[in-house]
């Protein structure tokens, strides 16, 4: 009696399957979305309220070549594994005409193996490894979010000109940290061959125990720091430093510092003079931008997060990369991304074709206190295209198809 | 030198928070030998009470009243969930209580997002407490001298609460031989529910005062739960003191560790749980724990193998399920392939933990081995998937092999905790070995190869060798190992006494389950394409844990059905619904409550009552028999 | 046969916690087929001389001999192995499986196939173990689950076990404790015809003196761990240091007085 167990698990499958067959309407268009809903919902809430803004104004415009768009969204629990059970499922039962999303680095390249291997069309939103386009980049992928390589550049470009020349490194100790911290002190030492790095400190993620990190970093009393922490651990570590004084009179250049995401929460410890990128939705007066900010706030009567702008984009360009293929074969979806032109509330980006990635740039500028407040001031917007290298050491780097 | 001190300082700062928090674990499980698991949920939801209390009452009085408050109204639901929850299972098999805890700190995480938002808060600093004094050129945060003080001051309180009062007596009396309180008269009810109340109180204090130097988020649970457990393993089960020398040990390695290894916090406290124990099988404090006694009523009815008639009936369920793919789509035969890979991970630690009375905490690290196993050899070999899935468990089986031998030399919790310790260090090498292992980006394109690579072939693959694990293990469970590895489970010093080698039987125990567990790891690379070290990561063993312990711990088969519901259930919660944790925690407690030995178990249970009344008529003499043995 | 060491051979075992000296240089020999008694008031070592004999505990001191071997210090496992069968002052049996099953899982160690992962026990030394059973009067109860035995079946179960190395010794700690008085009686009678069938030796501790002056050939006496008398029932009855320390417990003169009322 007891292995009638696969009877009952072959039962539960057979649900499974019949509850996702709903009758596909042949006036539909579907993308699948994927990303860590109940993970990060600090970061994936405003995310999906910037796509599902951005589906209601394709609908509204008449949909995709006169289909109407349906984005089916899954949550992957911020597990790779889990992910891919939800590519499969929309894939194999919702017919999805594309993958779309994810946030973490390692669940945005286990998606893009999983559309490799299935001959999907994926288009990565938030991921920032430079792997997916890049180390382990592949036909079916593309991404849209500047990579941790570009927005590295955008920051050198700024922590270059500096004064200072004793370095130390603070950042999350996994792969995106690594790279980020790899990739700066490489671009750093280039464009500086006199600097000299300190010390370094590698917190595991979420898990940082700030007063001796603050503390070992002070000792080794670099003139600059380098910060990649973000989330709860940004929080921590800038309340420590405050405290401690560890910022006092000390550069510090900290990758995405500036999104809303990270910033708001700093509320008035807000550390002044920092060199980020991030998002400043209050100060950018471009047409195109205000357009988006006043329909995000007017539907949610909630200003936008980067996420937002990352969901908006993601969903929109997925739009025109459909309209401009008139088809969901994924190898005429490849063929009308690559290259393509597609406007952003940021202005125009780029699909480029030599590895996929969109030249959506980020905001650089310094941080600042308003009101209790942390903003961004002195920005700047840094088009993704200035910062990537040269097409021939693209070329090495991509693996060969 | 007066960096050196400051560090020192900081550290121990660092042990104050960890030590409030372990404090209340260590005296909960000392008593009620409850793992609770939602100890970390307790911690979470003393912040975000703090928060709100501290925002809405303002000034000093407001902060710290707020601080004390949040800690009470949290001790007091505590309280609720020890009367509503705990009290119904506290007889149930050991670890039932752990499912429980886990399926309200799932509903936990959830609900605080739910009713606080999803975004970090940032809550006030410390009203006089706000900056930092100088230390010979040093800062020091004022606050961090405040919790230097109050570690101690909290230790020295409890110290005079269980010498001094009769309370404390109890509990120290409970914390040693729980049977004799009862034999005692005393109300063991309230004693637990006191004891649980204090528990979750210091618990929530820890949390509540973290608002001045932390961001309230709802993946605080999660950051605290393995440390704290490990402190109150390394400083021994229920010493209080134990837990303060354990988290002043971690803290001041850390803070000074990271001087020399910058990498080092992610793995420090496993290592040094890992030395310690096996240097000290019961941690630097802690007592031999007195052979466990058999809650009366609880003895099993022997296990007997399948009748004919039921071998027929399993004969038909595995065609049945063998004709998935005849009736479903690729997603649902897809489905079907992880929910048989599971049921392979499942049963292997089911064999360690039901026939073995090994309960790994740890037992992802060997699936996780074999999955890796198979990564290693079709990436940098370039082997064929036969030679793949055929020698990629062997890692796992060589892990098994290493680390159980450590591990069979301890016993209960100590051998959980010494598991877990091991798959962390397995994990954090997968992690940071990033030439090798690729890091937490893993290995990626490990597809099957074109004949298992269509769902059918595959899921046919998967469920052709769950069955034959499932049949192999069934097997081994009635051949004179498995009997030898229950005699060890049931009785050691009778086992010893007749001559069988314990610990060698059950390495040999831990082997196999290793090895099973590492088959299906390498299906399991196979059938994501890819491997990540979060295939060998805490929330992958506890996920083994519920399986096992839902279908039911007692049973033969258990494990299966409690995979293929866990499993299947989680899948489609997932799938469907963004509150999946709440819904799937709500589920866990309410199978607690309503099936205490487990699905399959209370299943028999049931079974039995109907079918043979002579258990039931003979329970008495056996309820007076382990009154006499009680006795004496 | 005379040419053969003795049995049991004890010599200057010693043994001390923490100072304080729980055993204190005994010496006694056991031949086989013969009955010992050890007994002593409360703390006079007898427990810890017998975790010392059947291996549970190392001595500081002294020698143990099986048939001249020497087994001082060897786990209990090892001492098994040499034929020495044991039961527990608290029944040590397996609760989780049948009455049968107890036994069989004795004759798979002792037959050495605790290894075999593929056979099923279910039928292995099936006969032996029945025989063993109806040995001390258990045959009835082989296919219940031994859970539900009472304690004085969970006794003779335990024997039972103990005998499936056909062992040439016995070591019976308390063997009738918590037992019915009538139950005392009948376990000892079989123990002893046991022994007397198979010629083993056994050694014995008890507190109720009418079983031990009923049943032992021999009676070693302990206080405060060292052996203060030894010698037959009568011999140990008549010795004024006996009687001075039982004397408070009024044992002995009770013994001395069912017995005499009874001869």
């Amino acid at each position: 009696m007891r292995r009638s167990n696969y009877f009952l698990g072959a039962g539960l499958a057979v649900v499974l399957a019949g509850m996702a067959t709903s009758a596909m309407a042949q006036a539909e268009i579907k993308i699948g979305e994927i990303n860590s809903y109940s993970l990060l919902p600090a970061f994936t809430e405003p995310y999906r309220k910037g796509w599902q803004l951005a589906v209601e104004e394709i609908n509204a415009a008449g949909g995709i070549n006169g289909k109407k768009l349906v984005v089916i969204s899954k949550d992957d629990g911020g597990k790779p594994a889990d992910a891919q059970t939800a590519a499969n499922e929309l894939v194999s039962s919702e017919n999805v005409a594309m993958l779309a999303g994810t946030f973490l680095s390692n669940i945005g390249l286990a998606v893009s193996d999983f559309a490799n291997q299935k001959k999907v069309f994926f288009l990565a939103a938030e991921p920032l490894t430079d792997a997916i386009t890049w180390s382990k980049g592949n036909r079916y992928t593309f991404r849209l979010r500047p990579s941790n390589y570009m927005q590295a550049a955008m920051l050198v470009e700024e922590a270059a000109k500096l004064p200072a020349k004793r370095w130390a490194t603070i950042a999350p100790n996994y792969e995106y940290g690594q790279s980020a911290v790899a990739v700066f002190k490489k671009l750093m030492s280039e464009k500086r061959p006199d600097i000299q790095w300190v010390d370094e400190q590698w917190p595991p993620q979420g898990k940082i125990d700030a007063g001796p990190v603050v503390q070992a970093v002070a000792a080794a009393n670099p003139e600059a720091i380098l910060n990649v922490t973000f989330g709860a651990d940004l929080v921590k570590l800038v309340r420590e430093g405050n405290t401690r004084g560890l910022f006092k009179d000390r550069a510090v250049v900290s990758f995405l510092t500036g999104e809303p995401e990270y910033l708001d929460p700093l509320k008035d410890e807000t550390p002044e003079g920092w060199i980020v990128t991030g998002y400043p939705w209050y100060s950018i007066k471009t047409p195109e931008h205000d357009a988006f900010l006043k329909a995000y706030q007017a539907k949610y009567n909630d200003y936008p997060r980067l996420g937002s702008i990352v969901g908006y984009q993601t969903i929109k360009s997925a739009a025109a990369i459909l309209a401009k293929a008139g088809s969901t074969d994924p190898d005429k979806l490849i063929a009308a991304a690559e290259g393509l032109k597609v406007p952003s509330p940021f202005g125009d980006i780029t699909f480029r074709k030599i590895d996929h990635q969109s030249t959506l740039g980020a905001f650089v500028g310094k941080t600042a206190l308003k009101d209790g407040k942390g903003v961004m001031v002195d920005s700047v917007y840094r088009s993704g295209a200035d910062y990537l290298p040269g097409d021939a050491e693209v070329e090495k780097m991509r693996p060969k198809e | 030198m007066a960096f050196y001190v400051a560090q020192f300082l900081t550290g121990l700062a660092s042990a104050a928070s960890l030590f409030l928090v372990a404090s209340g674990l260590s005296i909960i499980f000392g008593v009620t030998r409850i793992v609770n698991f939602a100890h970390g949920a307790f911690y979470m939801l003393g912040a975000y009470v703090a928060f709100t209390l501290t925002e809405y009452f303002s000034g000093a009085f407001g902060f710290w009243g707020g601080i004390v408050a949040a800690a009470l109204a949290v001790a007091t639901l505590g309280v609720l969930v020890e009367i509503v929850l705990l009290r119904r299972i506290y007889h149930a098999p050991e670890l039932f209580q752990l499912l429980a805890t886990f399926g309200l700190t799932l509903m936990v995480e959830d609900l605080v997002v739910l009713i606080w938002g999803p975004s970090d808060l940032l809550g006030r600093r410390a009203p006089g407490f706000k900056g930092a004094v100088d230390f010979f050129g040093q800062s020091l945060p004022s606050y961090d001298l405040f919790l230097i003080v109050l570690g101690p001051a909290v230790l020295g309180i409890l110290w005079l609460l269980f010498q001094r009062t009769r309370w404390g007596v109890l509990v120290r009396a409970a914390t040693q031989d729980r049977d004799m309180v009862a034999a005692l008269g005393v109300n063991q009810k309230w004693l637990f529910t006191s004891v649980f109340a204090v528990g979750v109180f210091l618990a929530a204090l820890g949390g509540a005062l973290q608002i001045p130097r932390d961001a309230v988020n709802h993946a605080m649970d999660l950051r605290i739960i393995v440390d704290v457990f490990v402190v109150v393993v390394i400083g021994g089960l229920g010493s209080i003191f134990g837990a303060f020398v354990a988290a002043v040990l971690v803290s001041e390695l850390n803070a000074f560790g990271i001087l020399i290894f910058p990498k080092i916090s992610i793995i420090l406290v496993f290592l040094v749980m890992a030395v310690v124990l096996i240097v000290r099988p019961w941690g630097l404090f802690g007592k031999r724990e007195a052979p466990a006694r058999r809650t009366p009523g609880l003895t099993v009815n022997p296990w007997r193998p399948l009748t004919s008639a039921e071998r027929l009936a399993v004969c038909i369920a595995l065609l049945a399920a063998a004709a998935l793919p005849v009736i479903g789509g690729n997603y649902a035969v897809t489905v079907g392939s992880e929910i048989a890979i599971f049921v392979i991970f499942a049963i292997s630690l089911h064999f360690l933990m039901a026939v073995g009375g090994l309960a790994s905490f740890g037992h992802a690290a060997y699936f996780g081995l074999g999955a890796y196993g198979v990564a290693f050899l079709a990436k940098m070999a370039g082997l064929p998937m036969i030679a793949c899935l055929l020698l990629g468990p062997l890692l796992g089986c060589l892990g098994a092999a290493v680390f159980g031998f450590f591990a069979v030399q301890l016993s209960g919790v100590y051998f959980a905790m010494l598991t877990l310790a091991f798959a962390q260090i397995v994990w954090s090498v997968a992690f940071q070995w990033v030439e090798v292992t690729g890091g937490d980006n893993g290995i990626l394109g490990v597809w099957p190869e074109r004949w298992a690579s269509s769902p059918s072939h595959f899921y046919w693959l998967s469920l052709g060798i769950a069955a034959l694990a499932a049949a192999g293990l069934r097997i081994l469970v009635f051949s004179p190992f498995g009997f030898a590895l229950r005699a060890m489970r049931d009785s050691p010093l009778r086992s010893e006494a007749v001559g069988i080698n314990g610990k060698r039987v059950q390495w040999t125990a831990f082997v196999i389950s290793g090895t099973v567990a590492g088959v299906a790891g390498a299906l399991f690379a196979y059938l994501k394409g890819s491997v990540f070290p979060d295939n060998l990561g805490i929330p992958l063993s506890v996920d083994a844990l519920v399986m096992v312990l839902l279908g039911g711990v007692e049973t033969v088969s258990g494990g299966i059905v409690g995979a293929i519901v866990y499993k299947a259930l989680n899948i489609w919660l997932v799938s469907q619904t963004d509150l999946s944790k709440l819904v799937l925690g709500g589920f866990i407690v309410l199978i607690v409550v309503a099936f205490p030995k487990g699905i399959v178990g209370t299943l028999e249970m049931i079974r039995h009552r109907h079918g043979g009344g002579s258990s039931e008529a003979s329970s008495e003499t056996r309820l007076m028999g382990s009154r006499i043995e009680t006795a004496e | 046969m005379s040419a053969l060491p003795p049995l049991l051979s004890v010599e200057g075992l010693t043994k001390s916690y923490g100072g304080v000296h729980a055993v204190r240089g005994v010496s006694f020999e056991l031949a086989a087929g013969e009955i010992l008694a050890l007994i002593g008031p409360n703390g006079a070592g007898k427990s810890t001389c017998f975790d010392m004999l059947n291996g549970q505990n190392t001595p500081d001191a002294g020698r143990i001999l099986l048939r001249g071997e020497d087994t001082t210090g060897r786990p209990p496992r090892a001492i098994w192995r040499l034929g020495v069968g044991r039961t527990f002052q608290i029944t040590a049996t397996f609760p989780t499986m049948t009455v049968r099953e107890n036994v069989q899982v004795a004759l798979v160690s002792h037959g050495r196939r605790v290894f075999n992962f593929f056979t099923a026990t279910q039928n292995f030394a099936r006969e032996q173990a029945g025989r063993l059973l109806d040995l001390v009067g258990m045959g009835g109860y082989a296919d219940r689950p031994c859970g539900e035995l009472a304690y004085g079946d969970l006794k003779r179960l335990e024997l039972a076990i103990a005998l499936a190395n056909e062992p040439k010794l016995l070591l019976m700690d308390e063997p009738t404790a918590g037992m019915a008085p009538r139950e005392r009686v009948e376990l000892m009678r079989l123990t002893a015809r046991i022994a007397r069938e198979q010629s083993i030796g056994v050694l014995f501790t008890e507190h109720d003196m009418d079983v031990v002056f009923e049943h032992a050939d021999r009676i070693l006496v302990l206080n405060r761990g060292t052996l203060i008398a030894q010698g037959s029932p009568a011999e140990v009855r008549a010795n004024r240091e006996v009687q001075a320390i039982y004397l408070g417990e009024g044992l002995v003169y009770d013994a001395r007085h069912r017995e005499g009322a009874g001869a």
